[in-house]
């Protein structure tokens, strides 16, 4: 089972290699690419399935060459419920490249960026199942920099470069942190495997050990004040290869918070108000973000950060029921963030993969420019339309079910007396928000790309996604509404993943609700969301046959005013105005003054400035930047011969004062 | 059970018209007139019935859609609620959580069927409902937390249930606050005056009318039916908070939360004839307001 994985890493890592080796492979090789891409995910999904059934050994350890600690691969649910979205993302991306970046349209780098592709999803794989970390932040860096790559697939545009190097520079910002606290953990032996669930106690260094990773992990997942790579990187990537970084890669951050949290044997309280407070912020902040935005990728890459946030308020809530001895909250909390994980995998994915089929049929990522495409573009409007209801977190749909299972999370120590745990059900109401203003998001999103008249040439020219494009994103629309309708069969998967995570819970007596009563009522939502297809159903056919006769080519009531523009329809700025200008408190749009008593000819532009990189830290950077510039005049000065003498001298002064008695 | 969802049924679908013929026949008598007869919602929804449609040539299967879902979720929220003393049908910890996002389903497909037209009236009307329902979101979630840390459960039945007359003495404060809160929520919600005005003729300054303005027959009357019950479900938990009385006979338990409802209409009615609109621009502080005042009656609770 485990050979099956190390098969699946393998097949992944070489899909793209024949293409690159013999140039004249028909079709840039993306036949064999998408054959060998589909039978690793095929071999990754036998393994997992094998090893949640318990079929064959869990752990493989073999001797290395590197001093300091065995190949230590293994596999738990914990790791599964990562692996499950990540190998359905990929495979799904890869028969969607098909479609979307056939070869003989994108000659130039259509090989690199497939093999980027695979050995990404293989760096993923491989690092869900390494416990050592020497090999963990291996796969690490190999999963950032083919990141790298999959950003600056078009590196002829200025801002696809743009946004690589900034994710680049964030990117290794954070595996240096990592590094850190590896060599914490390790007690200055970087080299070492993974601490056994529970082993830690919390005393010593543990303090900056999560400082750290919450930073390094924090700044790969997304959350507020360090996403700032995050939007600019998912626009610029391939459609494709946006649904996998913002769909799976983000969560390796996720993965690498739970996985740390799960060493130590007891935590203290503030972690779990940390991460709760930085949930609220990147969750609210997230979304009014998104609801600025027109570019219809950028919109869904401000919407990965509010969902991080979401599930970093289930962990949070998680973390502090471990810290006050809440198994309620430990249950519910750490179930729903691990099962948003999953969802956003899917929803996310699945968005971006439809918005990839909106941009390739318009020919803009600006949603200003879109309008009516429902009737060129049935198919694609009805993922988006899946993928939009599952992440406003709405009935029958998978997002419910996990932002359910938060809000029990939240709502679970409201009970509790005279301490100040019983505050955390005011993250129920900030859940809310956060739903709500998603839902105004989304509204607008679909409402003015798919709905209404045409605004441009191009969006009445739109034409349907492919055949390949539409089979891949079959899989990920089935699986939100099979999650959202028969949520019961994952909840076993939750509570082995949350054992995995917090031993100690299968022998602690609680009065709450235990691991199975606690989801018990799961059935009732899938009753719910059955009752309500059908029932909507039922009336949607019966109001459908009974108005098939009515006349349909009429005007849609204007005043009076027959045929106006297209450009007359509301837009997505003046939609979204009332809620932004409201949650931006003093960071109103940028707009163009009025300037003349009578009106001239005049430019309008709206655009919401990000709260974090373009308030904070451009500025910051910027007098830095200024203030080092004698650095580069005087040392940086580009000879290498005065290079060579800065290490000659460092060498000489570590020597002396460092060197053998 | 399959008898309580029967009673709850009918219940909801014959009554809901009734308080919307109360508020107009309340509003016509403070105006001076004799007013509409009260059971003229039910004629007009027969009539709408009867109707043919009429589509604008820019709608899809999508227009349809709104007004389906708009009537099928007040139907199931409903099963989650007590109707004053008569038990939910339907009950499980957590089901407040269902219960707001299937009004926020409902809110979703609404909004959707108001952009398909493409009409730039229909979408101001979009905007803003979208934008006022953010901002009440909040409000209800922290009168829940109220309510779920006075029961120590987590569904509506529990936290409705008979322990609310004893509560008043004890923690009055907070339940007063949180009852007046959900109230400025509902009026809110279903648009009625000071928030929005269900009998504007200017379409610049509707809210809910201007989003339904392309409908027409049978759709057309299913938005009414489906509002009307919108009304009757958040109206519904208002008055099991205002009146939590237990008779201990089945009927006798419906005819005090049936006249508290009227009550209520007849309060609405009140309201609309002494109140103006606000201006658009005060209606987000005056909900911002409300969640802030809400929060008050969470802290009082958890102190």
């Amino acid at each position: 089972m485990m050979l099956l994985l190390i098969g699946a890493i393998l097949l992944m890592a070489c899909a793209g290699v024949p293409a690159l080796l013999i140039r004249r492979l028909p079709g840039g090789g993306e036949g064999i690419f998408t054959f060998l891409l589909l039978g690793g995910v095929g071999l990754g999904l036998a393994g997992v399935v094998g090893g949640l059934l318990g079929a064959g050994p869990d752990r493989i350890d073999l001797s290395w060459g590197v001093p300091g600690g065995g190949l230590l691969l293994c596999f738990d649910t914990l790791s599964a419920l990562f692996m499950l979205p990540m190998l359905l993302v990929v495979g799904a991306g890869g028969l969607y490249g098909l479609g979307y970046r056939p070869h003989h349209r994108f000659p130039r780098n259509g090989r690199r960026f497939r093999f980027f592709f695979g050995l990404c999803g293989a760096a993923l794989l491989l690092l869900l199942v390494s416990r050592n970390s020497l090999l963990f932040l291996t796969a690490w860096e190999m999963m950032a920099l083919s990141g790298f790559f999959l950003v600056t697939t078009d590196d002829c545009l200025a801002e696809s470069r743009r946004a690589g190097y900034l994710y680049i520079v964030a990117t290794h910002t954070g595996s240096l942190a990592l590094f850190g606290m590896f060599a914490l953990l390790g007690r200055g032996d970087l080299l070492l495997r993974f601490p056994a669930t529970g082993s830690l106690a919390a005393g010593g260094p543990a303090g900056i050990v999560f400082a750290l990773g919450l930073f390094g992990f924090g700044l790969k997942a997304g959350l507020m004040p360090l996403h700032v790579w995050l939007p600019s990187a998912h626009a610029a990537a391939p459609s494709h290869a946006s649904a996998l970084l913002s769909g799976v890669m983000l969560k390796v951050g996720i993965y690498g918070l739970v996985r740390l949290i799960s060493f130590y044997a007891d935590v203290p309280a503030w972690w779990g108000w940390t991460l709760l407070g930085m949930g609220v912020v990147s969750g609210v902040a997230g979304v009014v973000q998104a609801l600025a935005q027109h570019d219809i990728k950028r919109l869904l890459a401000y919407h990965s950060v509010e969902n991080i946030g979401i599930i970093a308020i289930g962990l949070g809530l998680a973390v502090l029921g471990r810290a006050v001895g809440y198994s309620t909250m430990v249950v519910f909390g750490l179930g729903g963030a691990l099962l948003h994980v999953v969802n956003h995998g899917m929803f996310k994915s699945l968005l971006f993969l439809s918005a990839g089929s909106v941009v390739h049929g318009v020919g803009s990522r600006e949603i200003e420019k879109c309008g009516g495409l429902l009737k060129r573009q049935p198919w694609t409007a009805f993922y988006f339309l899946v993928g939009a209801v599952a992440i406003c977190g709405l009935p029958p749909l998978n997002g419910f079910v996990s932002e359910w299972l938060i809000f029990m999370a939240a709502f679970a120590a409201g009970h509790s007396q005279g301490s100040g745990i019983a505050l955390t059900v005011l993250a129920a109401p900030a859940l809310a928000l956060i739903g709500a203003l998603a839902l105004a998001c989304f509204v607008k999103v679909f409402g003015i790309v798919f709905l209404g008249t045409p605004r441009s040439e191009a969006a009445t020219q739109a034409h349907e996604a492919a055949a390949s494009m539409r089979f891949g994103m079959g899989p990920l629309a089935l699986a939100c509404i099979w999650i959202g309708l028969v949520p019961v069969s994952i909840a076993p998967l939750l509570r082995r993943a949350t054992l995995d995570w917090f031993p100690a819970l299968a022998d602690s007596t609680s009065p709450y609700p235990s691991l199975v009563d606690g989801m018990r009522p799961l059935i009732w939502l899938s009753i719910s969301g059955v009752a309500l297809i059908l029932l909507t159903a039922v009336a949607a056919g019966w109001l459908g046959r009974r108005s098939r006769e009515a006349p349909r080519d009429l005007p849609t009531w204007g005043c009076g005013f027959a045929c106006p523009p297209p450009q007359a329809q509301y837009s997505a700025s003046s939609f979204a105005d009332g809620l932004v200008s409201r949650f931006a408190l003093a960071r109103r749009p940028d707009r163009a003054p009025d300037r003349a008593v009578f009106p001239l000819p005049e430019r309008f532009s709206s655009h919401l400035p990000d709260f974090v990189f373009d308030r904070v830290l451009l500025p910051v950077w910027r007098v830095a930047a200024c203030s080092f510039g004698w650095f580069r005049v005087i040392l940086q000065n580009g000879v290498t011969a005065s290079y060579l003498s800065y290490m000659a001298l460092t060498l000489l002064v570590l020597l002396v004062l460092f060197g053998r008695k | 059970m399959l008898v309580g969802v029967l009673v709850h049924l009918a219940l909801l679908l014959a009554f809901a018209p009734l308080m919307t013929g109360v508020i107009n026949r309340t509003k016509a008598v403070f105006a001076g007139r004799r007013g509409a007869p009260l059971l003229q919602p039910y004629w007009d929804l027969g009539r709408l019935w009867r109707k043919g449609f009429v589509f604008s040539r820019t709608t899809t299967w999508v227009f349809l859609i709104g007004p389906v879902v708009g009537l099928v979720v007040p139907v199931l929220a409903s099963l989650l609620l007590p109707f004053g003393a008569l038990a939910a049908p339907v009950t499980f910890e957590g089901d407040l959580i269902l219960f707001v996002y299937l009004l926020g389903l409902g809110r979703f497909f609404t909004v959707l069927a108001a952009l398909d037209t493409g009409s730039s009236f229909e979408g101001m009307g979009a905007a803003r409902e979208v934008t006022f329902s953010c901002l009440a979101e909040p409000t209800v979630f922290f009168a829940f937390v109220v309510l779920a840390r006075l029961a120590d459960r987590l569904s509506l039945n529990a936290m409705l249930g008979p322990h609310l007359a004893t509560s008043w003495d004890t923690t009055g404060a907070s339940l007063g606050l949180i009852t007046v809160c959900l109230f400025v929520v509902l009026l809110a919600e279903n648009s009625r005056i000071p928030f929005d005005d269900p009998n504007t003729h200017l379409e610049l300054t509707m809210i809910h009318e201007v989003m339904v303005l392309d409908h027409s027959g049978p759709a057309l009357g299913m938005i009414l039916y489906g509002a009307a019950l919108k009304l009757m479900v958040l109206g519904a938990i208002v008055v099991r908070l205002a009146l939590p009385l237990e008779t201990g006979w089945g009927w006798l338990d419906a005819l005090v939360f049936l006249g508290g409802l009227l009550a209520l209409a007849v309060l609405i009615g009140v309201i609309e004839s002494t109140m103006a609109r606000l201006r658009l621009t005060r209606i987000p502080q005056i909900l911002i307001g409300t969640t802030l005042v809400t929060i008050f009656a969470v802290v009082l609770v958890l102190r």
